[in-house]
C-alpha cells in the first residue's frame, strides 16, 4: 500500500521508455521539472531527454504524428492534457488510427497509446471535468484500456505494470483512461484488502498482453444478491459501496472491475448475473449511451429469456458545474451506488 | 525511377486511360461508390513521385490513383479495389481513396493526413533511414487548420517532409478564389518552410523542381514545398462538374501533359507506347473483372 497509482504508472512510463528505444513520449508540458499537469511524466525527460518531447498545443495534429510515428515502427505514446480535449483528436482517432489496420487489409501496425486522464470532483467545471471515454467506445478498432487501484497476487500486474505492458507490445491504438482522482489512490494488494476475496480472469487478453477482470466479493458472506460491475476510479467508489451494503445493510454483492473496456467482453459480468439476476452498472460519464447501457444490453443478450432487474448508476445529463456543491449533484457518488443496488433489490419484490 | 521522356510519357499516358476507363465504365456500373480522377494533373504525380528514392514515402488524398501508378503500383489490383475484389490493393476494403500498398498510404479524409506524415517523417528521422515524406494535397484542404499543426511540427523538430500542393483552383466545385483569401505560398512560408511555386504542366519541368526539392529535404533534413498550379480536365467525383466547357476546353487544349510533352517525343513511338498500355489497361480491367469478390472476416453485429 506504498504506491499509488500515480507512482505506478510514472513507473511504469519509465520502464518502458528504458527497455525499448522505439517508446516516445510527446505532450504538452510533459518536461521536467514541471512533469505534466498531473506529473505523470515527471523523471522522464530528464531519464531520457532524446525521446521526450514537449509539443504546441496542437492535439489533432499531435495525434496524426504520433499515428504517423507507429506506421513506420516507433511506440510513441501520447499524453492529452485533460480528457475533455479528446475531442480535438477526434477525427485522428475516427477516420485515420482506427482505420488503418482494417481498412489496408492487416497490412499495418499501429502501436499507439494515448492517454487521457478523465474526471472531475476538482472543481474544474464544464470543459476541464468529464468523462468521455463512451465517445469512443463504439469506434471500430479502438481498444479502450482503464487501469484499477489494484495489484493481484498472480501476475502482480499493477497499473504502471499494464501501461507498461501495453506500450511495448501492442500492435494497435489504445486509448489509456486515466482519472484525476483514481492517481492519488493506493494500489490495493490483497493483503490490503483483508475483507475480500479477489478472483482474476484473464478477459480479453491478446496473447500480447495480460487484461485482468476483477471480481470482488465480501469474505465468508452468503451468495451475492447483486453484481455490480465498474472500472477505473470509480472501481474504487463501487468496492467501498459494497462493503458499506455487506457491513451496514446486509446487502451482498459481487463487484466486476475490468480493465479493458473495448472491445465488449461482458463474459464474467454475465456469469455473474446468471446467479444473481440483478446488474447495477456504475461509471462516471453521463447516463445516456454509456458504458453502461451497452454492458446492460450484452448481459441480457446472454441470458435470453431470464428477467434480469437492471440500473445504471452515472453521472446526470448535464454539464459537469464548477460549483463543489452542484459538481457533487451531478457527478455519481458511494451514495448513489448504494441507491441503485436498493433499488434493483425493491424493484424485485 | 523514370527518367527518359517516353517513360514519362508512358506513366502519364497509364494513368489517363486507368482514370478514363473508371469513368466510362462507372456508368456502366462496374464500379460502385465514388472516386476522383486525376485527369490533366498526370504530370504531377509522375514528375514528382519519378524523383524519389526507393525507401522514400508517399502519402495520399483522395485523389490517388496517379500517385499509386507512378509509384508502381499493379494496375489490375487498382481496379479490383475498386470493383471490390479480392485481389484488390487492400482486398476491397479500401477502395478508391484508401489504400497502402508499400510505402505508399492514402486516405480520403482531407487534412488528416499531413500530420500523419509529418509523424512519418519524424520516425524515419529518428530511425536514420534516409528516406523522405512526400505528402500530396490539394488547394481545397488549405481549409484545413489541422495542416497548420503540422507545418508548424514539421519546422519546429526539423522533419525531412516534401509538402506538394496540386493546385487544381477548385474544391469540389467551388472555386478556391471564392472560399479562401491570400496565397497559399505564403501561409506554407509562415512556418519557414520555403515553396517552389510552378504554374506548369510540363512533366520534365515539374520533375526537375521535384528532384531538386527532394534533394533539398534529404540534406538539410527540413521541410519544404512544392505549389504545382495545375488544371484538373474531369469532375471532382463521378459527374458533379458545373464549370464553363469552353473555358475547360481551352484549358485541356494549352494545359494537357500528354500533349505538351508528346510534341517532344516521335509520333510513331507515342503510337507504339499508346497501343501497349491500351491493351495493359484493357487486360487488367479485363482481369480485375474476372477476379473472385472481397470476403468479409471479423466484427461482430451481435
Amino acid at each position: 500500500m506504498d504506491k499509488t497509482v500515480l507512482t505506478s504508472l510514472n513507473k511504469g512510463l519509465l520502464s518502458a521508455l528504458h527497455q525499448d528505444e522505439r517508446v516516445y513520449l510527446l505532450g504538452e508540458d510533459i518536461l521536467d521539472p514541471y512533469g505534466g499537469a498531473f506529473k505523470m511524466t515527471r523523471g522522464c525527460s530528464t531519464a531520457f531527454p532524446e525521446r521526450v518531447f514537449t509539443t504546441p498545443i496542437s492535439e489533432a495534429g499531435l495525434a496524426g504524428l504520433s499515428a504517423g510515428m507507429a506506421l513506420r515502427g516507433l511506440r510513441p505514446v501520447l499524453e492529452i492534457m485533460f480528457g475533455d480535449f479528446t475531442t480535438l483528436v477526434t477525427d485522428q482517432l475516427v477516420n485515420h488510427i482506427s482505420k488503418f489496420r482494417w481498412m489496408y487489409n492487416n497490412t499495418v501496425n499501429l502501436p499507439l497509446v494515448i492517454r487521457a486522464p478523465m474526471g472531475g470532483r476538482r472543481g474544474y467545471g464544464p470543459t476541464h471535468s468529464q468523462t468521455l471515454e463512451k465517445l469512443f467506445m463504439g469506434v471500430p478498432g479502438l481498444t479502450l484500456v482503464a487501469p484499477v487501484n489494484l495489484v493481484d497476487d498472480k501476475l502482480h500486474q499493477a497499473p504502471g505494470d499494464l501501461l507498461q505492458g501495453i506500450i511495448l507490445r501492442t500492435n494497435d491504438p489504445v486509448l489509456f483512461i486515466e482519472n484525476k482522482l483514481q492517481y492519488l489512490l493506493p494500489v490495493y494488494s490483497p493483503e490490503d484488502l483483508p475483507d475480500l476475496e479477489i478472483s482474476l480472469t484473464l478477459e480479453g487478453s491478446t496473447g500480447e498482453i495480460d487484461f485482468l477482470t476483477y471480481t470482488l466479493r465480501v469474505k465468508g458472506a452468503p451468495p451475492p444478491q447483486v453484481t455490480l460491475t465498474a472500472y477505473g476510479y470509480m472501481a474504487e467508489l463501487a468496492r467501498q459501496a459494497q462493503l458499506k451494503l455487506a457491513y451496514e445493510e446486509e446487502i451482498f454483492t459481487e463487484l466486476v472491475i475490468p480493465t479493458r473496456l473495448v472491445p465488449f467482453e461482458t463474459g464474467v459480468v454475465s456469469r455473474s448475473v446468471d446467479l444473481t439476476s440483478r446488474l447495477v452498472t456504475v461509471e462516471e460519464g453521463s447516463l445516456t449511451l454509456g458504458w453502461g447501457a451497452e454492458v446492460i444490453a450484452r448481459v441480457q443478450e446472454s441470458l435470453p429469456g431470464r428477467g434480469l432487474t437492471v440500473r445504471r448508476v452515472a453521472a446526470r445529463d448535464l454539464p459537469v458545474p464548477a460549483a463543489p456543491t452542484l459538481e457533487m449533484q451531478v457527478l455519481p457518488q458511494v451514495e448513489d451506488i448504494l441507491l441503485g443496488v436498493r433499488k434493483v433489490l425493491e424493484n424485485d419484490r | 525511377m523514370i527518367n527518359n521522356g517516353l517513360a514519362f510519357y508512358r506513366a502519364m499516358y497509364r494513368i489517363r486511360r486507368f482514370e478514363e476507363t473508371v469513368l466510362e465504365e462507372f456508368k456502366r456500373g462496374v464500379f460502385a461508390g465514388t472516386t476522383h480522377t486525376s485527369l490533366g494533373q498526370e504530370a504531377n504525380a509522375v514528375g514528382v513521385i519519378s524523383a524519389l528514392q526507393p525507401q522514400d514515402i508517399i502519402v495520399t488524398n483522395h485523389r490517388c490513383h496517379g500517385h499509386f501508378l507512378a509509384y508502381g503500383g499493379d494496375m489490375r489490383a487498382l481496379f479490383a479495389e475498386m470493383m471490390g475484389r479480392v485481389s484488390g490493393v487492400c482486398g476491397g476494403r479500401g477502395g478508391s481513396q484508401h489504400i497502402h500498398w508499400r510505402n505508399l498510404y492514402s486516405n480520403g479524409v482531407q487534412g488528416g493526413i499531413v500530420p500523419i506524415a509529418t509523424g512519418m517523417a519524424f520516425a524515419e528521422k529518428q530511425n536514420k533511414t534516409g528516406a523522405i515524406v512526400a505528402v500530396f494535397i490539394g488547394d481545397g484542404t488549405f481549409g484545413e487548420g489541422i495542416i497548420y499543426e503540422a507545418f508548424n511540427m514539421a519546422r519546429l523538430w526539423s522533419l525531412p517532409l516534401l509538402i506538394v500542393v496540386e493546385h487544381n483552383h477548385i474544391a469540389q466545385t467551388t472555386p478556391t478564389a471564392m472560399v479562401q483569401v491570400g496565397q497559399l505560398a505564403e501561409r506554407i512560408r509562415a512556418f519557414e518552410i520555403p515553396v517552389n511555386e510552378l504554374d506548369s504542366s510540363d512533366v520534365d519541368e515539374i520533375h526537375q523542381a521535384a528532384v531538386k526539392a527532394a534533394e533539398t529535404v534529404r540534406r538539410e533534413q527540413l521541410p519544404s514545398a512544392l505549389l504545382l498550379h495545375t488544371v484538373r480536365f474531369g469532375p471532382h467525383s463521378k459527374g458533379d462538374d458545373t464549370r464553363d466547357v469552353t473555358e475547360l476546353r481551352a484549358l485541356q487544349e494549352i494545359r494537357d501533359p500528354l500533349k505538351i510533352l508528346g510534341q517532344r517525343l516521335s509520333p510513331a513511338a507515342l503510337t507504339t507506347v499508346e497501343g501497349e498500355v491500351d491493351q495493359e489497361v484493357s487486360y487488367a480491367f479485363a482481369q480485375a473483372l474476372s477476379d473472385p469478390p472481397a470476403v468479409l472476416e471479423g466484427g461482430q453485429n451481435g
